[in-house]
C-alpha cells in the first residue's frame, strides 16, 4: 500500500512538470490557457491525494480552491479577456521555443539537484515533491522571463505559484496552507482584474509589454 | 482575542480602513486618517511600558518593538504631510475625489500590513502580511493612472510577485528543517518556538531556505540586482506613498529577513549568512551610487538613494558584531526619518514646480527658502555629514569595518562618496543659482519634515542612554 501511495503521488507530482513543459511551447495564447487549466486540474488532483495520504481533510479545500478558482474561472475569464482585446491567436517568444526546452531541463535538473542533496534526511514523499515543486517554480519564472505577452507572463506566475502550493501541501501537516492558497488567489484575482482594469490594450494600444516599455525609466 | 495594544495596532487601522472606505469627502477622510495613525502611535508607544506575553501568532520583543514604534511614528507624520499635499493634488486636478477615499482607506490597510509583518511570529503570518503590503502599494502607485505609473505598477507587481513567491519557497522549506525537530503543526512555524532550537535543524535545508528568502525579500527590499521595481514605484506613485514606500516597507521586508538571519545565527553547521549579504549591500551600494549621477529626476533620485542606503545597512547586518549590528539598527531608524523628510519635501517642491524634473527647478534658497533649506538639510543628512545622525551610523560601520575588513571598507567609503558626490552636484542645480521654473508660494505644512529633521539631528548630537542601551541590547540578540 505504502508503494502505492507514493506511485501516485509521484506520478501527479511529475505529471505537473510535464505540463509545466508543455506550457513552453504553446505559441498561442488560447491553447497557453488550455494548458493552465489542465496544470491547474492536476495540481488539485495532487493536492487531493496528499489530503487523504496525510489524512488532512483542509487540504481539501486547497485542492477546491485550486479546481474551482484557477482550473475554471480563471482560464474562462482570461479566455474572455483575449477574445475581447483580440489577441487570442497571437504570442511570440523572444527565445526560440528548442532553447526555451533545453533551459527548462537545465533547470529540472538543477532543482533535482539542489533539493535531493539538502533534503536525505527528510520523508522521501515531502522530498521528491519538493524537488518537483522547485522545478515547476523554475519553469514558471523562465516563462515569465522568456514571454514578452502580459497575459502570458501572468499565467507563468500563475503556475509558479501551483509549484508552491504544491510544496506547501508536500510538507508534512504544513499549518496556513489554506490560508495561503486563499491568499494567493486574491493575488492572483487581482492581477487578473488588473489586466482588465487598467486596460492595458486601450493605454497602450497592445499587450504587448515590449511596447509597454516606452517610457524607459527616466524623463526626457 | 483580548484587547491589548498589541492587537490595537492592527485594529485600529483596519477598523480605520472600513470607515475610511465608506466616508465621502477627501477632508473629513483625511483628518480621520491622521487621527488613526496618531492613535495607532499611542498605542505602539504603550508597548515600550506594558508588553504581552508572546502567542502563536502575535510577539512584541526588544527587536521588533523599535520598529513599531518607528513606523507608526513615519506612518503618522506622514498622514499629516499627506493631509496637505492630497488637497493640492485635488485642486490641480491630478487625482478625483473618488479615488481619494480609496486612497486614504488603502494607507491604513499599508499600516496594518506593515505592523502585522512587524508583530508576526509565525513565518506563514509574516508572509501573508508582506503579500498585503505590496498588493496596497501596487494599487497606490497605479493610482494616478497614466502611462507610466501604469507601468510602473505592473513592473512592480510582477517583480514583488515573484519575489514574495521566492519567500515562500524559503518559509516552506525552514518549516521543513524544524519539521523533523518539533513534528507536524503550528509549532514549527513560530518563530519564538523555532529560535530555541535551531541548532538542531537540517543546516543544508537551512541554507538553502536562507537563499530562498534573501532572494525573496531582498526583492522588497530592493537590494541590486532585483532593484528594478523600486525607482518606477517612487517616482511614479504619489509622494506620501514614496515616504513610506522608502521609509517603512523596505525596512519591513528587511526585518523579516532579520528574523531569519537569526535563526541561521543560532545553527552553529549552518553557512554564515554574512557574505551573502555583505556581498549584495556592496553592489547594492555602488551600482546605486553611479546610478545617482545621471538622475534627470528628482523622485527616481533618491529613490537610488534609498537602494544605496539599503545596500548599507544590509552590508553592516551582514558584517555582524555589536558595533555593525549597532550601527545597521541605527542607520536603518536614521534613514527611514531623514528620507521620509526629504520626500515631504520633495512632494511640496514638485508641487510648486509643477513637474518632477531636475533641470526644471532652480534657485528654491530664494523663491521658498524654507522648503529649500529643509531639502538642503535633508540631502546634508543623508549623504552622511556630520553632525548628523546618518553620519554616526555610517562612521559606526566604516570603522568597525576597518577593523576586520579593510579591503571591503575601501569599496563601501568609495561608494558612500560617490553618493555624496552626486548628491550634492544636483542638490546645487536645485537649490541654489538662478531661479527656474514657475515661481509660486507653498501653503504646505512643515511640521512633519522639520520634525524628522529636528529627530535626526538630536540623534547625531545627543543619543539617550536609555536608547543606546537599547540599540546594543537588540545588536547582541542579532549575532
Amino acid at each position: 500500500m505504502q508503494g502505492l501511495v507514493f506511485d501516485i503521488a509521484h506520478m501527479l507530482a511529475g505529471s505537473l512538470v510535464l505540463v509545466s513543459f508543455m506550457q513552453l511551447y504553446q505559441d498561442r495564447l488560447s491553447a497557453l490557457l488550455n494548458m493552465f487549466a489542465l496544470h491547474a486540474l492536476v495540481l488539485a488532483l495532487s493536492v487531493a491525494w496528499q489530503a487523504y495520504v496525510q489524512a488532512a481533510p483542509h487540504l481539501y479545500i486547497t485542492a477546491l480552491i485550486a479546481l474551482v478558482f484557477k482550473a475554471i474561472v480563471i482560464p474562462v475569464v482570461l479566455h474572455r479577456i483575449i477574445v475581447r482585446l483580440g489577441i487570442h491567436r497571437e504570442i511570440e517568444n523572444v527565445v526560440g521555443v528548442g532553447l526555451t526546452m533545453l533551459a527548462g531541463i537545465g533547470l529540472v535538473a538543477l532543482a533535482m539537484v539542489v533539493m535531493l542533496r539538502v533534503t536525505p534526511g527528510a520523508d522521501p514523499l515531502a522530498r521528491e515533491d519538493l524537488a518537483f515543486a522547485l522545478s515547476v517554480v523554475l519553469i514558471g519564472l523562465l516563462m515569465m522571463v522568456t514571454r514578452r505577452n502580459a497575459v502570458s507572463q501572468v499565467i507563468g506566475f500563475m503556475s509558479l505559484e501551483n509549484g508552491l502550493v504544491l510544496a506547501a501541501t508536500g510538507a508534512k501537516g504544513m499549518p496556513l496552507v489554506v490560508e495561503i492558497s486563499v491568499a494567493f488567489s486574491i493575488l492572483i484575482a487581482f492581477i487578473v482584474i488588473g489586466i482588465f482594469l487598467f486596460r492595458i490594450r486601450e493605454r497602450f494600444d497592445t499587450v504587448d509589454i515590449s511596447a509597454l516599455d516606452r517610457f524607459r525609466g527616466e524623463r526626457r | 482575542m483580548i484587547f491589548n495594544a498589541v492587537t490595537a495596532v492592527l485594529i485600529i487601522p483596519i477598523t480605520a480602513a472600513a470607515l475610511l472606505a465608506m466616508l465621502p469627502g477627501y477632508r473629513i477622510g483625511a483628518r480621520l486618517n491622521v487621527l488613526a495613525t496618531l492613535l495607532t502611535l499611542l498605542a505602539a508607544l504603550s508597548l515600550f511600558y506594558d508588553r504581552p506575553q508572546p502567542g502563536p501568532y502575535l510577539l512584541v520583543d526588544d527587536l521588533n518593538v523599535v520598529f513599531i514604534v518607528l513606523t507608526t511614528f513615519v506612518g503618522f507624520t506622514t498622514s499629516v504631510f499627506s493631509a496637505s499635499y492630497i488637497g493640492h493634488e485635488l485642486e490641480s486636478g491630478r487625482l478625483k475625489p473618488s479615488f481619494l477615499r480609496f486612497y486614504h482607506a488603502m494607507y491604513q490597510v499599508l499600516m496594518f500590513a506593515m505592523n502585522l509583518a512587524l508583530v508576526a511570529n509565525n513565518i506563514g503570518v509574516m508572509w501573508v502580511a508582506i503579500e498585503i503590503a505590496t498588493l496596497t502599494t501596487v494599487l497606490m502607485v497605479g493610482i494616478y493612472r497614466t502611462h507610466e505609473a501604469l507601468e510602473a505598477a505592473w513592473k512592480y507587481f510582477i517583480l514583488g510577485s515573484v519575489g514574495i513567491a521566492l519567500a515562500l519557497f524559503g518559509t516552506i522549506l525552514v518549516y521543513m528543517a524544524a519539521l523533523p525537530v518539533f513534528g507536524e503543526g503550528l509549532d514549527a512555524m513560530v518563530w519564538t518556538v523555532l529560535i530555541t532550537r535551531a541548532a538542531a535543524f537540517d543546516p543544508a535545508l537551512l541554507n538553502v531556505a536562507f537563499v530562498f528568502l534573501l532572494l525573496g525579500y531582498g526583492t522588497k527590499v530592493g537590494l541590486a540586482p532585483l532593484h528594478a521595481w523600486l525607482p518606477d514605484a517612487h517616482a511614479e506613485g504619489p509622494t506620501p506613498i514614496s515616504a513610506v514606500l522608502s521609509g517603512l516597507l523596505l525596512n519591513v521586508a528587511l526585518y523579516a529577513l532579520l528574523r531569519f538571519k537569526m535563526l541561521l545565527a543560532v545553527n552553529p553547521v549552518a553557512i554564515a549568512p554574512g557574505s551573502l549579504m555583505v556581498t549584495m549591500g556592496l553592489i547594492s551600494v555602488v551600482f546605486a551610487s553611479f546610478m545617482l549621477f545621471r538622475r534627470r529626476d528628482i523622485k527616481r533620485m533618491f529613490a537610488y538613494s534609498s537602494i544605496e542606503h539599503m545596500g548599507i545597512i544590509v552590508f553592516a547586518f551582514g558584517m555582524g558584531g555589536p558595533l555593525a549590528n549597532f550601527a545597521g539598527l541605527l542607520h536603518m531608524t536614521m534613514h527611514s526619518l531623514t528620507k521620509s523628510a526629504i520626500f515631504f519635501a520633495v512632494g511640496h517642491i514638485a508641487q510648486v514646480k509643477g513637474t518632477q524634473r531636475i533641470a526644471d527647478m532652480g534657485g528654491l534658497t530664494e523663491t521658498n527658502p524654507v522648503l529649500g533649506w529643509g531639502l538642503v538639510l535633508g540631502v546634508v543628512a543623508i549623504a552622511g555629514l556630520p553632525p548628523l545622525g546618518i553620519f554616526m551610523s555610517e562612521f559606526l560601520v566604516v570603522t568597525s569595518t576597518f577593523a576586520r575588513e579593510p579591503l571591503l571598507a575601501i569599496i563601501l567609503v568609495f561608494g558612500i562618496l560617490l553618493a555624496l558626490a552626486a548628491l550634492f552636484l544636483r542638490l546645487n542645480t536645485i537649490c541654489f543659482g538662478e531661479p527656474r521654473g514657475p515661481v509660486a508660494k507653498s501653503d504646505a505644512s512643515y511640521v512633519p519634515m522639520f520634525a524628522h529633521l529636528a529627530l535626526v539631528f538630536m540623534a547625531g548630537i545627543y543619543m539617550p542612554p536609555a536608547l543606546v542601551a537599547w540599540f546594543q541590547n537588540v545588536a547582541k540578540l542579532l549575532g
